[in-house]
């Protein structure tokens, strides 16, 4: 009998720098048949430029573009696109104010600035800000719900700022139908403890290409968590900068794709002062023809990040033909005095043989299934943290489970 | 009483060079609380006789039938037979990434009963068990098969075979790995079973030593496809001491 198909490189500490050849899991042949460009550049040197036009044209060759269905994107990356504020919902709870804010205010530019074009585009064409201020202490939740978008090509910017000292979660729901480039800057005072989190529930036509930057403050934790289960293309790219002393960043991902679907994510960890604390957890789920997921993690250990203690690691499963997985995990590490850095990549098999044993088990197929995917992401699951949230996406999946089953 | 009969069956597999005939006419009658020993020559078909009774769709039914109290088993899916009654321990139990052993035992009782087990019971029965097979609390958490020994696989079969109550079993050479006081403590659930449930078992193994536990009833000898001879517990020791030679005169494996 064929044993269990879990690929797996771990490892410890890299040396200088660590760029392994990049992991690359399809069940279908690799179309270019090469292993995936990456530059040479350590990602610190990344050109940035709020204007689009200082980048050069998107060819689909550039490592960023790469996996990405070019064609259904290609507006967003070099068209004008509308930057009106557009309407969202929000519950009122007191641990947090939301407003609109000019472009022109101190707070936008102060996470980050976009690494390619399309997030340029967004950043050049929002008109202004929606301003998520956490200033509560008891770790209250603030649900915004963006369900008010169209197929009209649009831009949006998010500040999300957690005022020091203080305790909160936001979460962004995204439904409905979407043609958007945005940009969110998460700004993590001293000492402060946030959690965001980024649901895209789209409907199956929608596009989203979304870059996340945060700033982390002294002393200060982000839980960062992107959920993505529906819509076309959905690209969420989060960085995170811990530059600061003691702050720390938990950053977690739950993707499932069926067929025709991209997913991809870059999460992006900067430890920039000493003593800062990083995890990186994805898990994402394939099923059906054409499901593709993309999942890059790079960690930059700086010059002057000593005590630095990094692990990332991304598992997928893989619950048909026809899917394919692309997980590339890179290391960056430029002092000698850390205390660990470690990365994991896996894609595993749903495959016949435990099948087989499950059912032998007399458990049916579809509830196998159910099985297996329910406990593999409910590791993520369990990080939101909202009991309400995680009670709703453990539904989601079931639905997803279920659909994709009725279409085999 | 309940009777597992197999007669006649022939079973075939896909392979590079094409399709390969396996089983070759079996025959083999069960009876309750019986145990009958399979002996036999590596390649002879043992394990394929095992997985064709579950239903493991890479074995392809030629001919013949596997009937469990009159009812035939080779039209049902794999887990409709595991709810008729056939248990199947694994020569290589199979790694479940993601699905706790706990969850994964609760599931297969719910689905085996066709009801959830009441909770305070479960819990009872499940911890009994564990300590009756000397296992850890702790691989309640732990993934199904993942990172287990081989010895630990083993158990997690025969703790299955306790909790889920089958009317018939196939272990399939579940001894194997397995030091001595493994052995005797695996030996030791089988029985439990046999007593408790009248289980009936067809136990694979290469090695007399499981067979002063779980005393068989009759042995069989299987060469190349089929059935070449039966006989009482004496016939074990025999083979062990002599080899298969005197079967395979004629014959070459694979
Ligand atoms: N998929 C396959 N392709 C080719 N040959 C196969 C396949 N599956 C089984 N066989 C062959 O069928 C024969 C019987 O295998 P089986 O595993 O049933 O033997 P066994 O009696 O259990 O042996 P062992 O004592 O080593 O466990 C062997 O010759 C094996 O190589
Ligand atoms: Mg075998």
């Amino acid at each position: 009998m064929a044993a269990p198909q879990i690929s797996e490189t771990d490892q410890p500490a890299a040396p200088l720098i660590d760029r392994p050849d990049p992991a690359q899991h399809g069940l279908q042949a690799h179309s270019d048949g090469g292993s995936a460009f990456v530059p040479v550049q350590t990602r610190s040197e990344r050109f940035t430029s709020t204007s689009p036009d200082d980048f050069e044209a998107v060819t689909g060759r550039e490592f960023e573009w790469k996996f990405v269905p070019l064609a259904k994107v290609a507006h967003l990356i070099s068209d004008a696109v509308d930057g009106s504020p557009t309407a969202f919902s929000y519950t009122e709870n007191g641990g947090a104010t939301v407003d609109w804010i000019d472009r022109t205010n101190a707070l936008i530019g102060s996470a980050g600035a976009p690494e390619e074009r399309a997030s340029a585009n967004a950043w050049s064409s929002a008109e202004k800000a929606l301003h998520i201020l956490v200033t509560g202490e008891d770790g209250q939740e603030t649900v915004i719900r963006r369900d008010r978008f169209d197929g009209s090509a649009r831009a949006a910017h998010v500040v999300i700022e957690a005022a020091p000292n203080s305790k909160g979660t936001v979460i962004l729901e995204h439904a409905g139908d979407a043609n958007l480039a945005e940009n969110v800057e998460i700004v993590v005072g001293d000492n402060a403890q946030l959690t965001v989190v980024t649901v895209q529930e789209w409907d199956d036509s929608a596009i989203h290409l979304s870059s996340h930057f945060a700033r982390i403050g002294r002393d200060a934790n982000l839980k960062h968590v992107i959920v993505s289960l529906g819509g076309s293309v959905v690209r969420v790219n989060p960085s995170f900068h811990l530059v600061e002393q003691g702050a720390s960043i938990d950053s977690f991902g739950l993707y499932f794709a069926d067929a025709g679907q991209y997913f991809e994510q870059r999460p992006y960890v900067d430890h920039v002062a000493a003593n800062t604390r990083s995890r990186v957890n994805y898990k994402g789920a394939l099923q059906g023809e054409g499901a593709h997921t993309v999942w890059v993690g790079d960690v930059l250990i700086g010059p002057h990040a000593d005590g630095t203690d990094s692990y990332e690691q991304n598992r997928n499963l893989v619950l048909s033909e026809g899917t394919r997985a692309d997980s590339i995990p890179n290391l960056e590490i430029e002092t000698g005095n850390i205390l660990g850095a470690g990365h994991a990549s896996s894609t595993g098999r749903f495959d016949d043989e435990q099948l087989f044993y499950l059912q032998s088990r007399g458990i049916t197929e579809e509830e196998a299934r159910r099985l297996v995917v329910r406990g593999f992401l409910a590791e993520i699951i369990q990080q939101i943290g909202s009991e309400t949230l995680e009670a709703r996406l453990s539904q989601a999946i079931e639905v997803e489970l279920l659909a994709a089953q009725a279409t085999e | 009483m309940s009777v597992l009969k197999i007669e006649d069956l022939q079973v075939s597999v896909e392979t590079e060079q094409g399709t390969k005939q396996i089983l070759r006419g079996v025959d083999l009658t069960v009876g309750e609380g019986e145990t009958h020993a399979i002996m036999g020559p590596n390649g002879s078909g043992k394990s394929t006789l095992a997985y064709a009774i579950a239903g493991h769709p890479k074995y392809h039914v030629e001919g013949g039938s596997v009937t469990l109290d009159g009812e035939e088993m080779l039209d049902k899916s794999v887990d409709e037979r595991a709810r008729a009654g056939l248990f199947l321990a694994m020569q290589y139990p199979v790694e479940i990434p993601g699905v706790s052993v706990s969850n994964f035992l609760r599931t297969a009782k719910t689905a085996i009963d066709g009801e959830a087990p009441a909770i305070r019971g479960w819990i009872k029965d499940l911890d009994a068990s564990m300590k009756a097979l000397r296992m850890d609390k702790s691989f309640r958490e732990r993934n199904v098969n993942e990172g287990f020994s081989g010895g630990e696989k083993k158990r997690n079969e025969i703790l299955q075979l306790e909790l889920l109550k089958p009317k018939f079993a196939v272990l399939d050479e579940t001894d194997s790995g397995l030091d001595v006081d493994a052995l005797k403590i695996v030996s030791e659930g089988v029985n439990r079973a046999k007593e408790n449930t009248g289980l009936g078992i067809l136990l694979i193994t290469h090695y007399n030593r499981i067979l002063r536990y779980v005393k068989p009833d009759f042995v069989h000898v299987f060469v190349a496809g089929k059935v070449a001879e039966q006989g009482g517990p004496e016939l074990a020791v025999r083979l062990e001491n002599e080899g298969y030679d005197r079967f395979l005169a004629d014959t070459t494996v694979g």
